[in-house]
Parts: C-alpha cells; structure tokens; sequence
C-alpha cells in the first residue's frame, strides 16, 4: 500500500510539472444580476484579448498570462472578496467595471501597491496622478464623457447654445452623479438650461421621468445609463417620440443591447464613446484563427465586435501594453504590480503601435505621465443605424473642455487628499 | 455524561440564573470566546477577516437587532436597511466632524474617535428607529411590514437626496477616512486584520451579551407577552407603547451599529442604495428566519450560514487550484472514490426503498454531499464558470432554504436545541 501511494505520488508530481510564474490579470466581472448584459461582452473581451497574446505571441515578452475571473455580480461585497482572494496571486492590474467596487478598491489598491484601472468610470479625479498614485482613467472620463456630448451639441448648432434646454437623466447613485458638477459649470459657460431628472436603481420604472420630459420639451437629453436602465429609457422616449437624433448617451449606454429592444424606433440614437465600433479590424482576423477556431473563445463567443466587447479588448490591450512597457522599463518579463504601475504611468500609446497591434484608429493615440493619470480625454460620437443594426462612428475623437474639467479635478482631488492625508507626488 | 445539571451545584440565586447553567456550556462558552479573542487574530489573514469574518460579525450584529424586534417582540419589519444606512451616515458623520448650521452661523463638532461614532451612531438609529415604530401602537402583521417597508425607501431616498449627509461629495459616496485606537488604525485602507476583527468582535460580543440579558431580564419578558399575545399582555399591566417603542428602540440602535460598521470598518466607502437597498432588509429577515426566531445563538448562526455559504461555493466551485500537491492529489482521488461511492449507494437504496426521502436513501445523499465538498476543496476548487457557479449560488441556497423551513420550522437554533436536549441523555437515552 505504501509503495503505491508512493509511486502515485511520484506520478502526480511529475504530471503537475515545474510551476510556472504568469502574469496575472484577474477579471473582476460580473455575467449575473441586473447589469449582467453589460458585463458579459466586457469580460469576454478582456478574456479573449489575452487568450490571442497566449496563443499568437505566447504571452507578453514569453510569459504566459493568466485571467482568473470572479464573479462580483455588480455588488460591492462580492467585489470585496474577489479583490482579496485574487491579489495574492500576484495580480497586476484591477478593472472591476463598477463605480461602487472602483471607490472602495481605490484606498485598498493604494495601501497594497496594485495599480487599479476604471477605463471611462469610477473616481473621475483620479485623473490626477499628483494624488492617486495607484489609479488611472485612461484614456477618458466621465466629465470628459459629458463635455464631448455638449462640445457636440455646440457642433451641430454652430457654436451657440444659448436659450437651448438640456436635461440629464442619470443612475441615482455615485456613477450617474459624476457629471452633474461639470455639465453645470457648462451650462454657466454656454447659456443652455440644464434639469436633471434621477432614475433610482435598477431602472425598471422610468414613467415619470419621461413624463416630465414630455412636458418640458428639452432640446436634448444626455443619459447616464447603464444596464436596464438603457433599454427602459430608449423604449420611453421613443414612445414619447423623443427625436433620437437628440438623444446622447454616455459610453455606458450605447450598446447593441441597449438599442434592439426599440426595434426601429431607436433609428439615430447617438452615444459618446472613446474607442471605435464594429469589427472591420485586422484584429479579429487573428481573434477568429487563434481564439474562436480553436474553441477558446471566453463565454458563448457571440459578443465578438460588439461595442462593449470592443471596450473589454481595448481595455486589454492598454494593460498589456503597459506591462510591455514595465517590461522593458525594468529589464525583466517577469514583472510586480510596482513595476505595471510604472509601466502604465510610462505608456504610450501611438497610432503606429495601434496598427502594428491590428487595431488602427481603434482609439486617440495619447501617453499618460505621472501628472496626468487620465489620459487625453477624447471622445467621438456613435449613432445607431437600426435597419443595419450597427454602430458608427459620425465624427473624429474630439477634444473636451480642460478648461472646465481640469480644475474640476484639481478640486476634487485636493478634496480628497486632504481628507485622506496623501502626500502630493511627482514632485 | 459530560452535558448534565446533576453534580453541578447552585449554591447562590446568581448561580442559578445564570445564562448557561450546565457547566459543560458554559466552558465550551468561554472556549469560544478565548479561541475569537486569542487564538484568531493571530491566524487570520485579510482574506478570512474581509471576506468571512467581518461580513459575519457585522450581519450577527444586525441580525440579533432585527431578531429582537421581529423574534423577541413579534413586530415585523422590512426597513433593516434603511437604519443600517441611518447608523452608517451617522457614523460618517461623527467621525468626520459633525456640522450643523443654525442661523447661518455653523457649529461644528471636532472628529469623534471611531469607538464612541459608532455608538453615537447607534443612538441616532435607536431614535430614527422610534420615530417608524411609532405606527407599531396602531397596526400589525403586514401593515406595520408595509409601514417599516416606507421606511426602507424614504430613508434609501434620503441619503441619496440630503448632500449634508455625505459632506456635500460630488458623486454621494461616502468614505471613511483614517480612524485609530490606541494608534491602531481601524477604518482606512492600511489597517491589520486582527484589529479591524477584534474591532467588530468587541461589538459583536458586547451586543450580544447585552441583547442576551435584555430578553432573559423583565424587559424582554414584556416583549415576549406582547409577542404572544398583545390583549392580554395589556391585561396583565404590560405596557404596549413602552413595550414595542422600546423594542423598536433597542432593536434600531443594534442595526445602526452594524450599518456603521459595514460602512466604516467592513466596506470603507458606501453608496446607500447599492450597499443599503431593499435586498439588505431581506437578507437580514432571511438570517432571522433561518438561524431561528427568539434567539441570540440562532442570529448568529443565521448569519454564519448566509455569509459562508455563498464563499464555500465559490470556494469549491469556482475557484481553480494552479498546482496541487501530490498529496493533496492522492487524497482528491480518495474522496472522489467515496463520493461516487456514496452516490451509487444513495441510488441503491433510493431504488431499494422505492423513497428518496427514505432514511437510508438521506443518509447515503449527506455521504455524498459532504465527500464532494470535501473532494472540491481537496483538489483547490472545480474551476467551472463564473456565472453558473453564480447561478448556481442561487438555486442551492435558495432551495436550502425552502428545504430547512419544511424541515425544521424554528431554525437552526432549534437543531441546536434539540442536540442538546438528546447530549443531555446521551449515552443512555432511556
């Protein structure tokens, strides 16, 4: 009996092999619960991205990556224990795609020295690397997200919004809040009128709040949506026959998913967004031979060149490109979370690299630096053509108001070192 | 033989009302209590104590509130939520130094240490408390259930409204900022886990003992009469108003001390409606309901068993071992043996019997349960997908539940009960 126990053991060891040190990327993503629809073309994205630099590249600079993921259901609780039971494993890189997970992760990250990313959410002001040592928000924000919208507006009413009404329909919680403050100290700026009108989680319920849009009569309605609240929103004001051409939505509120439950009626509907659509890129070429044909593909594999899925890759791309660059800043493939934070504070991102990448104009070319954790804060404006049933991009990736913005952000983060005690850096 | 009154001597009215008089009891009681206070922080890790040990003490603190109010005093309510949220904006707000504004002219108080916020805060709650128990004197049942309901929304309403409550932030959240004791940081990012732990454990424990003493004493009785039976409580000179707003007090200022943990040691930075929704009351209900109503012990195993449950699946479930040890490999062999061996005989005697709720048919279906949970954790977890792992989540504890109220009506502190009752005899039961 001995003897055999003995000789399994033996076995065992010599089938489980030397282990191997990976980069680690976990994937906090949420495939259940009310905002599960957005959450699953992201995380598919984000897994499928690495799973091409695997099997393509094998890996990033020869090391293999690995992307466990948890399932955080959008609540902030299961964020918590999915934070804690992944970064012992060496975990480089946070993007947990929830505002709520993205502010409680923020001093956590910071004590433990992991650099967090929340590409288009969670705290605005952490733009502001002069405070937020561990976060980024690369390469757009939400107040970014909110001046692109207006500067559109100002577009296509030659430069003058004055008398013109605005109303923001928003998430009732710290996502939707966001950009009050700076569509606020726009309006101030550009003579619109701005109301707001809150949706209280999860969005089901929408009634009066179109009912009120009904009786105003705004110019425009600018949404920040996200889950069903997208669905119930775009249904309500095709049903008060809202012009869509009128109606923006932020990034978060411009998926395929969010417009087919409309059907026709969502014909024109626009959306903000800080990465390209669609699937007309070399990349997927690769994704198809190296990921789908071989039956790698994350989830069920039917979200390939959705827009979310597209944010997820993107979102995938700007990490592994950043551990590239940790890599060589620090001359070794086998990086720490220390080393991807300098790699990320360090990252260029040039339209040469994009299409070397297979991903030309598939976002602004921009680098970030220890002042600026945000990125340039561009973004374009998709409109949805519901008979072709895709999204397209109907300008360039413009710049946002910094003038506003910047000491929006200065003033916040300010805020918030005083209350938490950080030191001022990159001095 | 060792669980027995005979041979324990009671030489003092004290001794003899004392909370466990069975020597064996109360042993294993101070036990417990020196394996939490002692052994535990040493071993704990942040891991254990964020996603295990926190979680539990903070719901044990509020589920004992609420056992009070819906066990102990028969009045139901739905708004548990709602004064987690009052207990944590209030105890953001004394830790922060509280502002107030009168005549234009603004007073504030300087920071309160961390210890004394949470107490305050569970004050504020014990009014706010008070105030939505108000309706307790005139309805009952699904009514005041209703009544407490509205409390849940206005107060959700409310935090989400009021810009004093969290300090005029742009986006509502509210974080807790660095607080110590003793200069041991206990809120904020760079805290130990023994201290955040020992932090809530002394609340736990203090709540408990207090609660424990409150329902054994005359206060407790008088809830008891007016759970039972409201008439005729009155009729024997217990006073309801006293008796239910008193219920409604004590029971809130449980609840906001747990609120104002959750938020300040537990999560750091909440967002009321995410954090303090309506599926928060429920769940708290849910603990009562399962750990059992009227009981202090059942409020904490309630709590245990929705807290852990969920992390034992995932565990087991999703999780998925990077290398496993030659012995650990050997041994998931083995216990894979059992459960397939197991299985088959469940099958055998579910088919014997032509019953699947057949003694032996159950027996061999726990065999198999519990050689499975101990072969997935064996091998480091099965690593199937996230989301039917999530989904699964769901059905398992939703069924576990369906399956214990069928099965055992009073909770888990009636299992309890009852093994104690049949210790007492053992091993000679005639």
């Amino acid at each position: 009996m001995k003897t055999r126990l003995a000789t399994m053991a033996v076995a065992a060891v010599m089938a489980a092999g030397p282990v191997m040190a990976d980069l680690v990327f976990p994937s906090l993503s949420y495939r259940t619960g009310p905002y599960a629809a957005g959450g699953i073309p992201f995380a598919d994205g984000y897994a499928d991205y690495f799973t091409l630099l695997n099997e393509r590249d094998g890996g990033i600079g020869g090391v293999p990556v690995r992307v466990p993921e948890c399932e955080t259901g959008y609540n902030t609780e299961k964020g918590v224990e999915c934070y804690e039971s992944t970064k012992g494993e060496g975990s480089l890189v946070y993007q947990p795609l929830s505002t709520g997970i993205t502010y409680q992760l923020i001093p956590k990250v910071t004590a433990d020295g992991i650099p967090l990313h929340t590409m288009g959410y969670g705290r605005t002001s952490a733009a502001n690397g002069e405070v937020f040592s561990h976060v980024f928000n690369y390469p757009a924000n939400y107040w970014n997200g909110a001046s692109v919208g207006i500067n559109h507006l100002l577009d296509i009413n030659d430069g003058d919004l004055s008398g013109k009404s605005v109303a923001l329909v928003y998430h009732n919680s710290a996502y939707g809040k966001e950009p009050i403050r700076t569509l606020e100290e726009l309006s101030e700026k550009h003579g619109y009128e701005l109301s707001l009108l809150p949706v209280d989680h999860p969005g089901q319920e929408q009634k009066s709040q179109w009912l009120q849009i009904r009786r105003n009569q705004p110019d425009y309605v600018i949404m920040y949506g996200w889950g069903v609240m997208n669905q119930v929103a775009i249904q309500e004001a095709a049903n008060i026959r809202f012009p869509m051409e009128n109606f923006i939505g932020i990034w978060w509120s411009g998926a395929e998913h969010d417009v087919t439950p409309a059907g026709d009626a969502a014909d024109g509907y626009k959306a903000i967004t800080f990465h390209n659509v669609g699937s007309d890129f070399p990349i997927f070429e690769d994704i198809q031979e190296h990921v789908v044909d071989k039956g790698l593909a994350a989830g069920a594999g039917d979200q390939i060149g959705k827009v979310l899925y597209n944010r997820g890759l993107y979102a995938a791309m700007l990490a592994a490109e950043a551990a590239k660059t940790a890599q060589e800043m620090h001359d070794t493939a086998d990086i720490t979370p220390a080393m991807m934070r300098d790699g990320m504070e360090a990252l260029e991102v040039t339209e040469e690299l994009m299409t070397e990448l297979g991903m030309p104009n598939f976002g602004p070319s921009f680098s970030v630096s220890c002042e600026n954790h945000g990125g340039p804060g561009l973004g374009g404006i998709t409109q949805w053509d519901a008979s072709a049933g895709e999204w397209s991009l109907i300008t360039d990736f413009m710049e946002s108001d910094k003038e506003v913005i910047q000491p929006l952000i200065k003033a916040d983060s300010e805020a918030y070192a005083e209350e938490a005690g950080v030191e001022m850096r990159c001095n | 033989m060792f669980y027995r009154e005979a041979g324990d001597f009671k030489t003092s009215y004290v001794d003899d009302g004392q909370t466990f008089p069975i020597k064996f009891d109360r042993y294993r009681y101070y036990f417990v209590l020196f394996v939490a206070f002692a052994i535990v922080p040493l071993l704990v890790n942040d891991y254990w104590v964020n996603a295990i040990f926190l979680p539990f003490l903070i719901y044990s603190i509020a589920a004992i509130g609420l056992n009070i109010l819906v066990g102990y005093c028969g009045q139901v309510s739905l708004g548990t939520g709602g004064f987690m949220a009052v207990g944590a904006y209030a105890c953001y707000k004394f830790m922060t130094g509280m502002d107030i504004w009168i005549g234009g002219v603004q007073y504030a108080l300087p920071p309160i240490n961390i210890f004394f916020s949470v107490i305050l805060a569970g004050f504020v709650t014990a009014f706010v408390g008070l105030l939505f128990g108000l309706p307790s004197l005139r309805i009952k049942g699904f009514y005041l259930a209703v009544a407490t309901l509205a409390a849940q929304f206005f107060l959700v309403w409310l935090f989400n409204k009021w810009s004093w409550a969290y300090n005029y932030s742009a986006s509502g959240q509210i974080n807790a900022p660095e607080r110590e004791i003793f200069g041991v940081a206990i809120t904020g990012p760079s805290t130990e886990a023994w201290a955040t732990y020992l932090f809530c454990l002394v609340f736990a424990t203090l709540t408990a003992l207090v609660a424990r003493n409150l329902t054994r004493g005359s206060v407790g009785r008088k809830w008891m009469a007016i759970r039972d039976m409201d008439i005729a409580a009155e009729i024997i000179g217990v006073n309801p108003l006293r008796a239910k707003l008193s219920a409604f007090a004590v029971s809130s200022f449980y609840v906001g001390i747990a609120g104002a943990l959750f938020f300040a040691v537990y999560l750091g930075a909440v967002e009321v409606g995410e954090a303090f929704g309506i599926q928060k009351s429920f769940i708290v209900l849910f603990m009562v309901i399962i750990g059992g109503l009227g009981s202090i012990f059942g409020s904490f195993a309630g709590a245990a068993f929705l807290v852990l449950l969920p992390v034992l699946l995932k565990l087991m479930l999703a999780d998925q071992a990077q290398s496993i040890s030659p012995v650990a490999n050997v041994f998931g062999w083995l216990f894979l043996a059992l459960f397939a061996i197991s299985a088959i005989m469940f099958l055998v005697s579910a088919v014997r019997s032509r019953s699947i709720i057949s003694t032996s048919a159950l027996y061999w279906l726990g065999a198999s349960i519990a050689t499975f949970i101990i072969y997935a954790l064996t091998i480091g977890g099965m690593g199937w997908p996230t989301d039917i792992v999530a989904h699964l989540q769901f059905v398992i504890v939703g069924a576990l539940i369906i399956i214990f109220l069928v099965a055992e009506p009073h909770g888990l502190a009636q299992l309890w009960r009852v093994s104690k009752e049949k210790l007492r005899l053992w091993p000679f039961p005639h």
